[in-house]
This record gives C-alpha cells, structure tokens and sequence, in this order.
C-alpha cells in the first residue's frame, strides 16, 4: 500500500459515506437501544435513526436520478475483493420507500403498540422494529450477494419476533410468526444455495462482477440451477401466489403497526432482489431464454390477481382482506416483470412504491379501527366511518388508490401496467388488468359500505382515533393523491430504473479502475 | 447438591479459570493462528456454561446476570461498528483499519482486526450463555389452560 507521502488521502465527506450511513446508522441505533434500555429512549432514538434514514435516501435519490451509481467501498477494498454497496436510481427508490414508511409508522405506532404491546416488551420491540430497517435497508442497499443473504437474515429473523408480539391480542400470532419463521428460512436457505453455486460457478460474490462472468454461461446446468434456487427462494419472500400460504396470517395477527411496516416495504425489497438477480445478475436475455417468464411468472401473476382478488372479497376481516388484496398487487408487479420491457419494469418500479404508500394507508387505518373497536371483523367495525371521519375518509382515498381511479397513485401504476401490455401486443392482458381491478371494486365498497351504512357497533370506543394515528395516516393517504398527480419524481425513478435494469450487464458495468484489477483476476 | 458431585465441582472450579485464560489467548492470538472473536466467545460461555450446569442456573446468576448478558450481545455489535465509525472520523471508508496508522497501512489493519474481534468476542459469549440462559430458565409463560 502507498504511504501517505506518495499519495496525500484525501479525507472522505460525510457526502461520500452516505451509502453506508444508510444502514449505519438503524443498525447502530438497535444495539444502542437494548444498550440503554430505557423504553421511552427506545421509541425516539428508533424514530431519530429512521428520520435520518429517510434524509439520506432521498440525498441518495437526489443523486442518482440522472442514471449515475454511487459505489462505496467497505474498509477501502475495491470490489470484486470487498464488499461494495452500489446505489443507483432502482435501489435509491426502494431505499426512498423504506426509510419513508418507518419514518411515517414510528409516529403510528407510539399510540398504537402501547395499547397492544405490554409496556415490558417496548423496548425490544423498537430495537427489533429498527433491526429490521437495518435489513430491509442492507438488502437492497448492497452490491454483494452473499451479503443480501445477510441482511435478508437479519430483517426476517427480527420480523419473525415482531409477528409474534401479536399474542398478546391474539395467540395464532405465535403459530403465523412459526409458519412464517419456517417459510422464510426456507426462502432463505434456497437463496443461498442458489448464490452458492453462482459462487461455484464464477468465484465472485461482488454481484457486478458476477454479472459479467455469467455471459455467455446460459447452457451451464450449475447456472440454471443457481437461477431456479434463487427464484423459488426470492418468491417464498415476495409471496408470489403458490409461495404465499405464510403472508395472510403474518400480516394478519402481527401487530397493527408491524403489518403497516412489512406491507409497505418487505416483500417490496424482496421484488426488488428477485428484480436486480434477473436482470442485473442474470442477463435479461438468460431470463427470456429459460421461459420463466412466460411460463410461469406469468401466469401465476395472472393467477394471483384473480384468485386472491376472489378471496379477499369473501374475507369477514379488514386487516385479513386487505392481506389478500396485497398477493393480488404483488402479482400486478410480477406481470409488469413478465411483460420483459422497460414499460412492463416501470410499471412494476412503481407500484412497487404507489402500492407500499398505499398498502400503508390502508393498514394505519385497520390500526385506527383496532384501537377503538378491538378488532377488524366486519360485524366489529360496522359503522366506524361515521364516528371516525377522518379513519373512515383515508380508507376510501386508500381504497380508491387500490382500484387504480384515475387521480391516485394506483391509477398511474396500472396506467403504465396497460400501457406495457399494449406495447407487447398483448390487448387481452390489458382486459384482465382492468377485470381485476373491478373485482377490487367489490372488497373495498363492501368495507365502505360497512364502515359508512351501518349503525356503529355498541361496545366500541366512539372516538377518532388519537392524532399521533391520524396525522400519518394521512401523510400517506396524501401521498396516494399527491403521486396520483404529481408523478415526477416516481415515474423518473421508475423509468431511469427500468432503463438501468433492462440494460442487463451494462447497468452494472464496473467502475473503470476497477476493471484493470479485474482483467488477470480470472 | 452441596454434598454431592464432589468431584465435578472441585474440577470445574478449576477449570473454569482455565477456560477463561484460553478464550483469552484464542480471542488475542486470533491473527496469527486459527482462531478469533467467534471461537472466543464461544469458549468463553462455555466456561460460564459448564459453571451453570454443575452448579445451577441461580449460581451462575449471580456471577453474570441474565440482563448483563443481554447488553453484552448489544455492546460488542457497537464495538464492531464503532469501530468502523471511527475510520470514518479519520477521513477513511468504514472499516478502513489502515487509517489507524495511515504511515504504516498494515499496522492499522492488525489493531483494527483486534478491536472488532473483540466485540465479536463480546457478542458471541453474550448469545450464547443468552441462549443456555434461555433454556436452562425456561419456565412457560402460557399455561396449558390459557391456549
């Protein structure tokens, strides 16, 4: 190594770290809070880490919007050798989700774990709240495959525990939590295997560098293999439709401010990880060649949007609808992936956010309701809409965006979604789009309906919900508005994403200098 | 008890010292032979470990209470990535040991080694006497009548 004298380091900004800084600091912030164990530090320190989270992706995103990446090389070891963290405008928007729904869900959950969390176990509930920032942030943050295993670790074994303080309302959060632990290590478990015959395969784990070792290598079985591992594994996380058996109840009987959180963003990073393995790990061309997509993304999307579309209509519980209703959305993304254009990617890039501020909304309001009529049951919240106005009124704007009506954010994402498929010549898939979206119709108008037509049940807390619920709750649903019309800054992101993605390799292409130390690596 | 194993709780006081040396010199020596923080630590609960299960899990609470360990786990994660902060003061990436001694980039990376193996050290003993602690105390908190 060079000593100083020879070539004067010049001192890295505050501006060049912000890449690790974004996982810095919530995973710093846990520790710190079991550390002091204080459970009214717990909540602010949380809430100050996921602001400064939130500061940070949207410089992040700042910087990345005219397609550039940010590569950040932990310890100083250039990739392929170290880890890198890559941001480029596809990760920068996730990362913008992210760190904007815990921004928006601490405030939430103040009032609301303090009414179904004993006081107790606050404290390991924040530090665990924040472990999961930290994964969720790592995973899509990072430029190395072995370490999205990492990370995807650590924020589903700490989502594991945050489901399961569930029991306190409702002890089936322990067997949801249980059937979600063991689905997800399976996920995880076939992902890794998948990374380790890539790893066999190309000697690399620095995802770029894989990237380019992986042309040309179609025909190899031990490549096909690592495909097919890592995308039953991403699936089982994404929830994609027969991989989905472990989400309603997770989402159902964790706590309200926890569904709030895991809607929003994780099987979103997971979508973005299966995202960036096709077509950024994997060629674009690889993936149209094996046939997955057409073969089965496809038509499980398809499948996911009217099935679980027909189930959620038939529900008796809000939160357990509304749970359904996202395997429906998740297969709007997973047809904008199957679509193979840069249309088709947009459309998913951005649902992936529309749907998160949405699906927040939505769920900050179930949390709303659970605080003053004890459950979500139809029967339970009969009515509710008329003592709660401002409750009642977030889950029509949140219903509105779900239906894609025009003037939301949910219409913009299914805009772009038809635009995609007439773009592939494909009218018919256009029609099911929209046939779909009716079948959402009838489960948001039956809540409506039983929230606004209905006498108020007896024995619920006539009251709006506290402020501290309130106010997020409608930052979201605004935000459902305000992107439904304003669509700069999701549809830039989006599109620039899209670009990057569909450019395979190329929008991984290694850093010049670091592409001299490559050169007699192999 | 107090009369009974004689033996095993004359030698486990003895050894339990011993343990304790010998996760040291593995938690020191970790650079030059195999070894390091993960090993250490290990090595380490095994010596409050054997204590608990020859003498009780009430004995060994004494000497290390169940919410030490638990700060331990959370302390040796900030030693690790404290220690990375600190490169970033020094104008470094994260974890860029060598800007301890930027003259001497090698020598930076030697103590750096060692002060993140020790909160590496420090968390793995705290998880895993957690994790005996968690077994040996468990008591249900659900009765059988309250599914």
């Amino acid at each position: 190594m060079a000593t100083a004298s020879e070539t004067p380091h010049i001192a890295l900004t505050l501006r060049d770290h912000l890449p690790i800084l974004q996982v810095l600091i919530p995973l710093c912030t846990a520790p710190l809070i079991v550390l002091l164990g204080d459970r009214r530090v717990a909540w602010g320190l949380a809430f100050l880490a996921a602001m400064l989270s939130l500061v940070v992706s949207f410089l992040l995103m700042m910087q990345v919007m005219d397609g550039s990446f940010i590569s950040y090389h932990l310890g100083g070891w250039a990739p392929p050798i170290g880890i890198e963290y890559r941001i480029d405008a596809a990760n920068a928007f996730v990362l913008l989700l992210i760190s904007l729904t815990a921004t928006l869900v601490l405030p939430f959950a103040l009032r609301s774990v303090a009414d179904e969390i004993p006081a107790r176990s606050h404290t390991l509930f924040y530090a665990c709240f924040t472990l999961v920032l930290t994964g969720l942030l790592g995973v899509v943050a990072t430029g190395d495959a072995f370490n999205v295993f990492v990370f995807l670790e650590i924020s589903s074994l700490a989502t594991y525990v945050l489901v399961s303080q569930g029991l306190y309302r409702d002890k089936r959060a322990l067997s949801a939590a249980y059937d979600y632990l063991i689905m997800g290590t399976i996920g995880a478990t076939f992902f890794v295997i998948g990374i380790g015959f890539l790893y066999m395969t190309t000697g690399t784990l620095n995802m770029a560098d894989m990237a380019e070792r992986l042309v040309g290598q179609g025909d190899n079985r031990t490549v096909q293999a690592a495909f097919a591992f890592i995308v039953v594994g991403m699936g089982l996380k994404v929830a994609i439709y027969p991989l989905h058996l472990w989400l309603p109840a997770a989402y159902n009987y964790a706590p309200s401010a926890v569904t709030v959180f895991l809607a929003a963003t994780s099987t979103k990073a997971a979508v973005y990880v299966l995202l960036r393995f096709m077509f950024s790990v994997f060629q674009p061309e690889f993936v149209f060649d094996t046939n997955l997509l057409l073969w089965i993304l496809a038509p499980f999307a398809l499948l996911a949007m009217f099935a679980a579309s027909l189930i959620a209509v038939f529900q008796t519980n809000f939160k357990r609808m509304l749970a359904y209703s996202s395997i429906a959305q998740i297969g709007y993304m997973l047809l904008g992936i199957s679509l193979f254009s840069v249309t088709g990617l947009s459309a998913t890039m951005v649902h992936l956010f529309n749907h998160g501020i949405t699906k927040a909304a939505l769920f900050m309001a179930v949390g709303a309701l659970v605080l003053r009529s004890g459950n979500t049951f139809y029967d339970r919240i009969e009515g509710m809409g008329r003592v709660m106005p401002l409750t009642g009124a977030a889950v029509v704007l949140g219903g509105l965006s779900l239906i894609g009506v025009p003037g939301t954010a949910g219409f913009i994402s299914k805009w772009v979604l038809v635009q995609a498929a007439f773009e592939a010549g494909l009218w018919w898939i256009a029609l099911l789009i929209v046939a779909s979206s009716l079948l959402a119709v009838i489960y948001m108008w039956r809540v409506v309906e039983i929230l606004y037509l209905h006498t108020p049940h007896p024995e619920a807390i006539h009251k709006e919900a506290p402020l501290s619920m309130v106010i997020p709750m409608w930052i979201a649903a605004g935000a459902c508005v305000w992107f439904g019309i304003d669509t700069s800054l999701t549809m830039g992101a989006a599109n620039t994403a899209a670009i990057g993605l569909m450019g395979g390799t190329d929008g991984m292409a290694l850093t010049p200098t670091v592409g001299g130390l490559l050169g007699n690596g192999h | 008890m107090k009369e009974h194993h004689l033996i095993l709780r004359v030698v486990t006081k003895s050894l339990v010292g011993t343990i304790i040396l010998f996760a040291f010199y593995v938690q020191f020596h970790g650079d030059f032979s195999p070894g390091g923080g993960f090993q250490a630590g290990v090595i380490m609960a095994v010596a409050f470990i054997l204590y608990g299960i020859v003498f009780g899990l009430h004995e060994v609470q004494r000497v290390l209470p169940a919410w030490v360990v638990h700060k331990l786990v959370a302390l040796g994660v900030l030693v690790y990535a404290g220690t990375g902060i600190w490169n970033m003061f020094l104008g470094y990436e994260f974890l860029h040991y060598g800007s301890f001694t930027p003259d001497h980039m090698s020598h930076g990376q030697h103590s750096g080694i060692l002060y993140v193996e020790a909160g590496v050290g420090i968390t793995v003993t705290g998880v895993m006497v957690a994790i005996y602690y968690a077994f040996a105390g468990r008591t249900p908190r659900l009765g059988n009548d309250d599914w």
